[in-house]
């Protein structure tokens, strides 16, 4: 007989830095600073970023969320139009090279299965956007710039999509698409990610951090090392 | 050392003032003293080994077996050259290095080379297996090899690389035959073989070692399984009979040149050797040795004497070494195959007790969680027999292990799913088959854990399952002595004792106080001929 978890859609769900890419948001963010056409703005930003980068990783470590909004301030003053195509730019430039080997196998597999793909990330969206293009995934969650006037504040707009937030957006979104999460899968690498894996049927850690790795040794969840 | 075919009895009978037995129970012994009359069945001495192994493989070499030529007449500049090299599945344990495939394989690429082959590329015919490791393969084909073919023209196969895998066509009983594609456009493709057990070597060697799931779901499941009447026995073996199969069919497409080597017994070192005989035939020596051991064993952490026996290697010598034609050169390593292992037995028993060792094929340098022990009982040890299995229909199996619920998460992540998920619904292998089987096969996560990590394919611990399944229908019961929780012997279906005393009260209890009683004292491999 067949029971209603057989006809509801499955999904992967994808952490993407450190997950999918070997790079991260702070890496796009130098790749713009360090670029930037004009020299006095180049030097101020890409000193600033170094200056900041102890910061960021203490924030990081402390709480996601601090971390993103410390971080997405360098945004502030951005226009619109010229988000996008930093986005395109960062992602042919920064992410595209730094794809590992592995996520491509992983993903296609995956979607062999049957099993649309998604990403939830604490990146951009204009970042992710490209990404997901590339990948052939169905959808994305990424978090967003406030704008004001058509110029970034440098603040995000909430939801803000970390930690426990993605596990309750991963929800939301099965809840109103119809998947069956029990059948699903979702992937990550950091701590901060537990909830995420935690709310699907299969979760799997990769290239995992040592609070990640912990937790799925002590739950079975699979482990694994792409490159 | 001295050859099978002395005055030595594998055979014995117990009296009242026989020395307790021992037996193997994970990584610790156990001892009983079982009572007069128990029959215990040990292993035959080893054969005498070879002492010139170089001059024995040359010979082989140039003297093939069936209507082939030579190796060196069919080599010339120019061609594409595939080696094929067994895994480390075999010997167990690991031999002392060097391996006798290093010392082939030294053989070999220096004939290719003298005829100026220089596409040259050696693959580990790992099918469903784990990836070997660099230092394990290091081991297996010496610092030299390792050094100037790895990784690049020696590697690990990859069964879900479907670029790299073909399909070659279908038998006439509708199996697909799928292979390495580089094997598949060499010229020649020469498979490198370690043979300790009849089960292995032959068309399995490529039949299944160089294939993946799409092609050995058609002879890894329950039906098959159950039409394998000992799969130690090629001949009744349905099992083996598909891989012959295919493997006809490998031969009329590829030109195929074997090369067998058929290892003696001997699995401990001289200092430890007396561990293979009968205790009745021990000096007050090898029991104060072995009471040691058994006291320092006991003391040790499991991680540390699960460290302790992975770094023991073997000291098997090699007392054959064929080459040529597939069927013509198995023939010929299944005869010494036999001379090692087949012990005339007469008659089965009610009731017949292993101990389970800390090894199997499918967890070398890891660890023996649930699954291996009960394919190690059910699967291997019950299928040692030609003829009849050593225990009558309906029988009692009585196993020694702490049965802990380890497993390795990066050798064994789906066993894991397998044993807490799949296992609390059903026991029945076509019932598991078919609801999970397909699922786990094609699992991302496991299918990416096993083409990068160490870990066995997702489908494996079904394998293992089903492997078992041949035992399972045939004895009565299992009953596991000196389990260390409920759990474990429960989901596989066991009963479960505290002491050998107590195991046997319950056989005997079933069976009646005039039932027979067989130990079957493995390791070394004993393979019961039973008349």
């Amino acid at each position: 007989m067949e029971t209603l978890s057989d006809t509801r859609r499955t999904a992967a769900f994808y952490d993407v830095d450190g997950t999918l890419i070997r790079t991260n948001v702070v890496h796009a963010y130098a790749y713009y600073a360090i670029n930037s056409p004009a020299m006095g703005d180049k030097i101020g930003k890409t000193a600033g970023l170094l200056a900041s980068l102890p910061l960021y990783w203490i924030a990081d470590k402390f709480d996601r969320r601090v971390f993103n909004e410390a971080f997405y301030k360098n945004y502030a003053g951005f226009t619109e139009d010229r988000l996008v195509l930093i986005g395109e730019e960062i992602f042919e430039k920064v992410i595209k090279p730094n794809i590992f080997k592995g996520a491509f196998s992983l993903v296609d597999r995956s979607k062999r299965q049957g099993h649309d793909q998604i990403l939830v990330t604490g990146a951009l969206d204009v970042i992710t956007k490209p990404l997901a293009d590339f990948l052939g995934c169905k959808d994305f969650v990424a978090n967003r710039l406030e704008i004001k006037e058509g110029k970034a504040t440098g603040r995000l707009l909430k939801p803000m999509i970390a930690g426990a937030n993605k596990a309750l957006w991963v929800r939301r979104y099965a809840e109103e698409h119809g998947y069956d999460l029990d059948r699903s899968f979702a992937y990550a690498d950091s701590g901060s990610d537990i909830p995420l894996l935690s709310v699907v049927g299969n979760p799997c850690a990769i290239n995992p951090d040592f609070k990640m790795r912990t937790t799925a040794r002590a739950y079975d969840w699979p482990v694994l090392n792409l490159d | 050392m001295s050859d099978s075919t002395t005055s030595y009895n594998p055979v014995r009978y117990l009296t009242e003032d026989s020395r307790p037995i021992y037996l193997h129970y994970g990584e610790d012994f156990l001892t009983h003293k079982f009572p007069a009359g128990t029959r215990v069945v040990y292993a035959n001495k080893p054969m005498k080994p070879i002492d010139n192994q170089g001059a024995a493989i040359r010979y082989a070499l140039n003297h093939p077996e069936g209507d082939v030529k030579p190796l060196y007449a069919q080599l010339k500049p120019g061609m594409k050259v595939t080696i094929a090299i067994d895994d480390i599945s075999v010997p167990l344990p690991p031999m002392k290095t060097p391996d006798i495939r290093q010392k082939v394989l030294e053989i070999v690429l220096q004939m290719l080379a003298d005829h100026g082959v220089e596409d040259v590329e050696m693959v580990v015919a790992l099918a469903l297996h784990r990836r070997m490791t660099g230092s394990e393969i290091k081991r297996m084909v010496g610092p030299e090899i390792f050094n100037e073919y790895y990784p690049e023209r020696l590697y690990n196969m990859d069964a879900e690389d479907e670029d790299n895998m073909v399909f070659l066509g279908e038998t006439d009983h509708g199996e697909k035959v799928q292979i390495v594609r580089r094997a598949a456009e060499s010229d020649l493709l020469i498979y490198v073989n370690v043979n300790y057990v009849p089960m292995n070597g032959g068309f399995k060697s490529i039949g299944t070692g160089l294939s993946g799931y799409q092609s050995i779901q058609y002879h890894h499941n329950p039906q098959t399984i159950l039409k394998s009447d000992s799969y130690m026995d090629p001949k009744n073996s349905a099992l083996y009979n598909s891989n012959e199969r295919m493997g006809r069919m490998i031969n009329e497409k590829l030109n195929v040149f074997h090369i067998e080597t058929a290892l003696n017994n001997k699995m401990y070192d001289d200092q430890l050797q007396f561990l293979a005989d009968p205790e009745d035939d021990w000096s007050a020596a090898d029991e104060l040795k072995f009471k040691s051991m058994q006291w320092t064993l006991k003391k040790l952490p499991r991680a540390a004497k699960r460290n302790f026996f992975h770094k023991v290697p073997a000291d098997y010598g090699l007392v054959g070494v064929f080459a040529g034609a597939t069927e013509a050169v198995h023939e010929k390593t299944l005869e010494k195959c036999w001379q090692q292992h087949a012990v005339p037995v007469e008659g089965q028993s009610d009731v017949v007790v292993w101990g389970i060792p800390f090894e199997s094929p499918y967890n070398v340098n890891s660890i023996m969680n649930p699954l291996l022990v009960r394919v190690m009982a059910l699967g291997y040890f019950f299928n040692m027999y030609r003829g009849k299995p050593i225990v009558k229909k309906g029988g009692t199996l009585i196993i020694t292990h702490p049965c802990y619920d380890q497993f390795d998460p990066d050798h064994h992540p789906s066993y894991i799913e397998f044993f807490n998920r799949c296992l609390p619904e059903t026991r029945c292998s076509k019932t598991l088959g078919k609801r999970w089987e397909k699922e786990f096969a094609e699992n991302p996560n496991y299918i990416e854990m096993f083409r990068r990590g160490n870990a066995y394919h997702g489908v494996h611990p079904f394998y293992m399952w089903y492997w078992a399944e041949n035992g399972q229908h045939h004895v009565g019961r299992v009953i596991v002595v000196g389990a260390e929780n409920d759990h474990v012997p429960a989901r596989m279906g066991w009963l479960s004792a505290k002491t050998m005393d107590e195991a046997l009260e319950m056989a005997a209890e079933h069976h009646g106080p005039d039932h027979d009683l067989t130990v079957m004292h493995h390791p070394p491999f004993v393979i019961a001929d039973v008349r």
